[in-house]
């Protein structure tokens, strides 16, 4: 990628060096998110000339008197007839610090399911919002989201400064709202950055009509923000995704489970226990191509052979000994509902947690959340689209769980409808 | 204590390798859509890595427009035979013979769009549940907007409006008899990082990737290699240049780039300076804005 970030000679070693942030996009409609990713992109000379030249001609066709950056993410027929975004779209870029993955997710409270897509695996979310307009329901939805979600890092980039004369007023009184709001959620690191995206003020270069505005840009902020322990590296878990028995003669009696680690560490040695039948065993090897390893850790893939024989198989889980989950048939999760069809009272849903899949009913819906004011609903809780409320659970078998703030892996599920096979439902469990 | 750090590369080779397993899970009857390009390539050992000691639990699916690189038909052959893998070929000349496609007429034909239908064709009669692909969101517009798992209805169509919401890494692969997946396990990463990493694990690639001698011409501003699948026009003139190819797909609509890249380490400088996208140098994408999301609604890779 051209970048005069870059010294001329491209420095392999430090590109392997590098860490990896994924941030995600948020708030209402036409706030500016992709203008943002599109400003980001530009100022950071992450674009190519193609896809500027395409642009400029998709512009000037749409008779648009400036380049508008919001085509490099709005890439769907539908989504440039209609000026919006519908549908999550991943953008990479890097600097000589880190790499970064770009959810840009849509506005629109119809596409909320797209933007928690987006935002699932995000670090950090940059929270947009018109300066004109303030916060709006659709900032306070996406604020909530972001919190349930668990992302460590929040940036409120308060946009279209232009259109408010630059005015330290307005961002302060916007601060403050969002500094209320944010004392009822559950939010570790918030930022707040005065900017406009359109004319690229504080998004890569410092801004001069900002001047009272001392903290960072946006761009030095994501590659300063300290992640490296937004990973839980204390539980170890490792849900099993497949058995691999290889049908070769040197390898006769090989019976190597499979799987992603999803917190801490595992080594060669340890002593285990498999889930759910409970046996014990010791880590006999760790299995990778490049040869064994005698310690690995979340979040990497490998096989894991223990010294004794016992059955296990895709959607058990290998824990050590002295540190189980919890095992349980019922839990609590709060839900996001994101289908048309709404929720059924003691409904029947496919439930898919980590590996593992298995039928749930949904035995109470407790309450419904008032997005505005945080407020729990609890006479009328028919639970449709863009919904968050908290339910309780049944499965027809034993689940072994995180609460998702311990551990955002194993302490999610999803719901998926058993006629359409539609996933319905993002949970957390509480 | 030990530093508990990936780099952002071996990030990547652990989540491609864990949506790998997860379609050997969840499907019965996966395949992997195999070109011999880098993509495929890197998916492939990716492959390799994940299943380790087992072999690949996949059949390899090359669609065949006929009009190939005959140095990556060598290197696919090659490669198959090295690793006991099997390999199925849907032609598009077959599918041209019987009637289910019609060839493209003039100096801009091409087969490339006319994969679709023998890609669908053989993945219904093979019954393949699942088609894995090396497409990377960072390559186009349309396919930035791709799920990891991407459902596909009984047409083998997208529906980029209303694709499922994929959570976390859970992946939801279940349907309904006729429909299949198509599943992407390198979508995150971009050509530095399948160079970087084809460099790391010293992959073998095709001749064609690096810097040789060969027949080109210049058409529309790009330049493509002379072959018999191509009809010239009286003014386009064949000369012999240095040249690669940063992406390799039907011979008549691959473009060539000059450049003197022999080596590995030589191709990462040259695409940290490279002012265009590797797809910069496709015919293919140049037909119209929404062109690659035409093709993908169809049911193209
Ligand atoms: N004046 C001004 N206009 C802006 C600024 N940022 C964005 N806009 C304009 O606001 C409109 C909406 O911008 P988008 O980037 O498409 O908004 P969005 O938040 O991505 O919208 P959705 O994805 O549909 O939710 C466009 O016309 C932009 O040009 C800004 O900083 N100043
Ligand atoms: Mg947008």
């Amino acid at each position: 990628m051209t970048n005069d970030l870059m010294t001329d000679e491209f420095d392999s070693k430090a590109y392997l060096d590098m860490e990896l942030l994924r941030f995600s996009t948020a708030g209402s409609v036409d706030d500016g998110k992709s203008t943002l990713i599109g400003r980001l992109l530009y100022d950071s000379k992450s674009i190519f000339q193609d896809q500027m030249d395409a642009i400029e001609a998709a512009s000037a066709k749409r008779g648009e008197e400036y380049v508008n950056l919001a085509l490099l993410t709005d890439g769907l027929r539908a989504e440039r007839e209609q000026g919006i975004t519908i549908d999550v779209a991943y953008r990479y870029f890097s600097t000589p610090k880190r790499k970064f993955i770009i959810a840009d997710t849509p506005g629109h409270i119809q596409y909320t399911r797209n933007m928690v897509t987006g935002a699932s695996t995000a670090n950090l979310a940059i929270i947009l919002v018109d300066a004109r307009k303030g916060i709006i329901e659709q900032t306070y939805r996406h604020s909530y989201i972001a919190s349930l979600l668990q992302i460590p890092h929040i940036i409120v980039a308060i946009n279209k400064m232009d259109l408010v004369n630059w005015d330290e007023k307005t961002f302060n009184k916007i601060v403050q709202e969002y500094k209320a709001f944010a004392s009822k959620l559950d939010i570790k690191d918030v930022h707040f950055i005065p900017i406009s995206a359109l004319e690229g003020d504080n998004v890569v270069n410092r801004s001069e009509k900002l001047d009272w505005y001392k903290g960072p840009t946006l761009l030095y902020l994501l590659e300063t923000i300290h992640i490296g322990s937004d990973i839980n590296h204390i539980d170890a878990r490792f849900p099993v995704q497949y058995v691999i028995r290889p049908m070769k003669n040197d390898y006769h009696d090989f019976r190597g489970y499979a799987g992603r680690i999803a917190g801490g560490a595992f080594r060669v040695g340890d002593k285990v226990k498999a889930l759910p039948s409970g046996f014990s065993s010791k880590i006999k090897s760790i299995v990778t191509m490049d040869g064994d390893l005698q310690e690995a850790f979340a979040p990497q893939s490998v096989t894991i052979t223990l010294e004794d024989e016992i059955d296990i198989s895709r959607g058990d889980m290998i824990v050590r000994e002295n540190n189980v989950p919890q095992i349980e048939q019922e839990f609590d999760v709060m839900l996001c509902w994101m289908n048309e069809k709404k929720l059924v009272p003691r409904g029947k849903y496919i439930l898919r947690h980590t590996s593992r899949e298995c039928k749930c009913i949904i035995k109470e819906a407790k309450y419904k959340l008032n997005i505005n004011t945080l407020q729990r609903i609890t006479d009328d809780i028919e639970i449709g689209l863009n919904d968050i409320a908290r339910v309780s659970i049944r499965t027809t078998v034993p689940l072994f769980f995180d609460s998702y703030r311990k551990n955002r892996i194993t302490g999610s599920i999803i719901l998926v409808d058993e006629s359409t096979n539609e996933t319905v439902a993002a949970g957390m469990i509480v | 204590m030990t530093d508990y750090h990936l780099n952002h590369l071996k990030e990547l080779e652990a989540e491609s390798i864990y949506v790998l397993r997860e379609v050997a899970a969840q499907f019965e009857n996966p395949c992997l859509l195999f070109s011999g390009g880098k993509d495929s390539i890197v998916v492939l050992h990716l492959a390799l890595k994940a299943f380790y000691p087992a072999s690949v639990p996949f059949t390899l699916l090359h669609v065949d427009t006929g009009h190939n690189f005959q140095e990556a038909l060598d290197y696919r052959d090659e490669l198959v035979k090295k690793h006991g893998l099997r390999l199925l070929v849907a032609s598009v000349q077959e599918a041209i013979d019987n009637g289910s496609v019609r060839e493209e007429k003039g100096f801009n034909a091409s087969r490339n769009a006319l994969q679709t239908i023998p890609l669908l064709e053989a993945i219904e009669k093979n019954k393949f549940d699942c088609a894995m692909g090396g497409a990377r969101r960072d390559e186009e517009k349309a396919r930035a907007k791709e799920r990891f798992f991407s459902h596909r209805d009984e047409f083998g169509q997208w529906d980029p409006k209303n694709q499922r919401p994929e959570l976390w890494n859970i992946f939801n692969g279940r349907k309904h008899v006729g429909e299949h997946f198509r599943v992407f396990p390198i979508s995150n990463w971009t050509e530095m990082d399948v160079w970087q990493y084809i460099y790391q694990e010293q992959i073998e690639m095709p001749s064609l990737y690096f810097s040789h001698k060969r027949k080109v011409f210049e058409r529309d501003g790009v330049w493509y290699a002379a072959s018999e699948f191509i009809q010239n026009k009286p003014t386009e003139i064949i000369e012999e240049r240095i040249v690669r190819f940063r992406t390799v797909g039907d011979i008549t609509c691959t473009g060539a780039v000059f450049s003197e890249a022999a080596t590995l380490e030589d191709i990462i400088q040259e695409v940290a300076a490279s002012r265009t996208t590797e797809r910069g140098t496709r015919a293919d994408d140049k037909r119209s804005e929404a062109a690659m999301e035409d093709r993908k609604k169809a049911g193209y890779f």
